[in-house]
């Protein structure tokens, strides 16, 4: 009981919400980049939270299903198509054993999650699924999805046929404004260079990928060159003596002694990861107290919007 | 001590400025004092040299809260009656030659010594563990005899074995799986420092203790160790 990977596409990678709690061993969280389409791929299909599903990057992801089930792809809008007849994204669909299942190249955007009723059924490894290809952990084999690859899952009846209205689907937009709480060695930053930081345009560079996003614009410096090793934090804003920031996300090391100047917050690094190079980011400063309404907020309101039914 | 919040669900704790035992001891305590007063606020700690860092949920909690109750729980620890636990010593075979420590002839050579004397001076010392990270199971040891602390190379090798053992300033560490690296290597441990299947999955963790054993070639295959 499974379906079968035709073709993995660049990178698809098996993930749940995330590893929690093993930074003591070195182990990063892993974990999907973007989890509010994350969010909703398992919410439509009426899945538990944090099921694990695959995180598509930029498309070319095929898959033959080997049981009767039903999926769902949300994110970067990548053409969906069963047998060669296109679908909706944000939408749960039907599948038939033998059916052919293929997430095309995205047009805008970066990263999609393909969930399956019930989620996909892969053995833990401390405690999650999530796939971390720099430490070989999770996943099936601490490795991006191949050729052949069986991903087993479970035949599933009934589902109620949810989509996601229009208008209440993100938009996955070319430019960026990434809120950061300011911390570590701010202080080490002058106030020009604070001010250069927070008022400048920085580009996505060719250097981005789970570990972080490498950032180009005018050089950020400081006061030291680094620092005792000291523990990261998800979405820790990095600045290497060349001045040009790296936002560091879910695959990051879990410490490191190049100065930060704060961390930005994961709703914006979600969206930061839908980015591909050359799109523009800036860079505005908020309290902690302003980042945990903000949290809030998107609980309540942002992964609660209604679902709609189609009915047959 | 100083307490910054760093990120949206992160506290930096700063227990010092430099990395010293006595510093470590202090992280350690504290590491302990943090999980049992956060309890299910408590996400994850990373312990450092001379830091520790807390994440916590920012759904249940604040920083406001968290800061709060770490203070407290800090405040005890500043009891003179307070004993720390004394570490725990962990003890690692090594196998020191040029067929699986590719740096040691040039190590002894730029330091003046024999390659007896290299082995000799990286086996006299007890090790703390002040940090573990770069990789799964990565520990960070300290402090080498500064006749055989080295620079990193210039250039990092692409890959360096599994086990292999190696000098960066007077820092020293055991490769736990193939990976990158530019650290100077001297020898091969055969004890796994990171299996995922096993329960610890590592021997040591931040504030033990590490002592290496030098050992023979034979030993060293048999038990287990690849020279690959």
């Amino acid at each position: 009981m499974s379906m079968t990977v035709l073709q993995p596409g660049p990178l698809s990678l098996l993930q749940d919400s995330g590893r929690r709690g093993h930074h003591r061993l070195g182990l990063s969280n892993g974990g999907p980049l973007d989890g509010e389409a994350f969010h909703y791929c398992n919410r439509l299909l009426q899945n538990p939270a944090g099921c694990t599903a695959i995180e598509v990057s930029v498309g070319g992801l095929q898959l033959q299903s080997q049981v009767d089930t039903w999926i769902c792809l949300t994110g970067a809008p990548m053409p969906l198509s069963i047998n060669g007849e296109e679908r909706t994204l944000w939408e749960v669909h039907r599948v038939s054993c033998g059916d052919i299942i293929h997430v095309g190249f995205t047009a805008s955007g970066c990263r999609s999650y393909f969930g399956v009723a019930e989620g996909f059924a892969i053995e833990p490894s401390f405690g999650s699924t999530a796939t971390v290809v720099r430490e070989h952990i999770g996943g099936l084999r601490g490795e991006r999805l191949q050729v052949g690859d069986q991903l087993p899952c479970a035949t599933v009846m009934t589902r109620k046929r949810y989509y996601l209205g229009e208008r209440d689907r993100p938009r996955y937009q070319k430019t960026l404004t990434v809120r950061v709480i300011p911390g570590y060695q701010q202080r080490h930053f002058s106030r020009v260079a604070q001010r250069r930081f927070f008022g400048s345009t920085f580009h996505v560079s060719e250097r981005c990928d789970r570990m972080g996003y490498r950032l180009e614009g005018p050089a950020i410096a400081c006061d030291i060159d680094g620092v005792l090793s000291e523990g990261i934090c998800c979405g820790a804003i990095q600045i290497p003596p060349d001045g040009q920031p790296i936002v560091l996300l879910n695959d990051r090391q879990t410490i490191g002694g190049y100065p930060k100047i704060g961390a930005a917050l994961s709703l914006d690094t979600a969206r930061l990861s839908q980015l591909v190079p050359g799109c523009s980011v800036h860079f505005a400063a908020i309290i902690p107290h302003t980042a945990h309404k903000a949290l809030r907020l998107a609980q309540r309101f942002a992964l609660q919007r209604p679902l709609l039914e189609r009915r047959p | 001590m100083r307490l910054q919040p760093v990120g949206e669900d992160a506290l930096l704790l700063y227990l010092g400025d430099s990395a010293t035992a006595a510093t470590s001891t202090r992280v350690q305590a504290a590491v302990l004092a943090i999980e049992s007063v956060l309890g299910e606020d408590l996400v994850d700690l990373v312990p450092s040299y001379a830091s520790v860092l807390i994440l916590y949920d920012p759904l249940r909690t604040d920083h406001l809260s968290v800061a709060r109750r770490v203070r407290g729980a800090l405040h005890h620890l500043h009891d003179p009656h307070a004993q720390p636990a004394p570490p725990r010593c962990v003890v690692l075979p090594v196998y020191y030659a040029a067929e699986v420590g590719a740096d040691l002839e040039s190590l002894s050579a730029r330091a003046g010594l024999s390659v007896q004397e290299v082995i000799d001076l990286h086996t006299g010392t007890d090790y703390r563990v002040y940090a573990i990270g770069f990789a799964p199971g990565f520990a960070y040891l300290g402090e080498v005899d500064e006749r055989i602390a080295a620079p990193r190379l210039a250039t990092p090798r692409a890959r360096v074995a599994r086990g292999s053992v190696g000098i960066a300033e007077r820092q020293t560490a055991v490769y736990p799986s193939d990976s990158p690296g530019g650290w100077n290597l001297i020898g091969r441990c055969p004890v796994p420092l990171f299996d995922a299947r096993a329960q610890p999955p590592m021997p040591v963790s931040v504030g033990d203790n590490v002592r290496f054993e030098s050992i023979s070639r034979e030993r060293f295959l048999a038990l287990g160790g690849d020279l690959a």
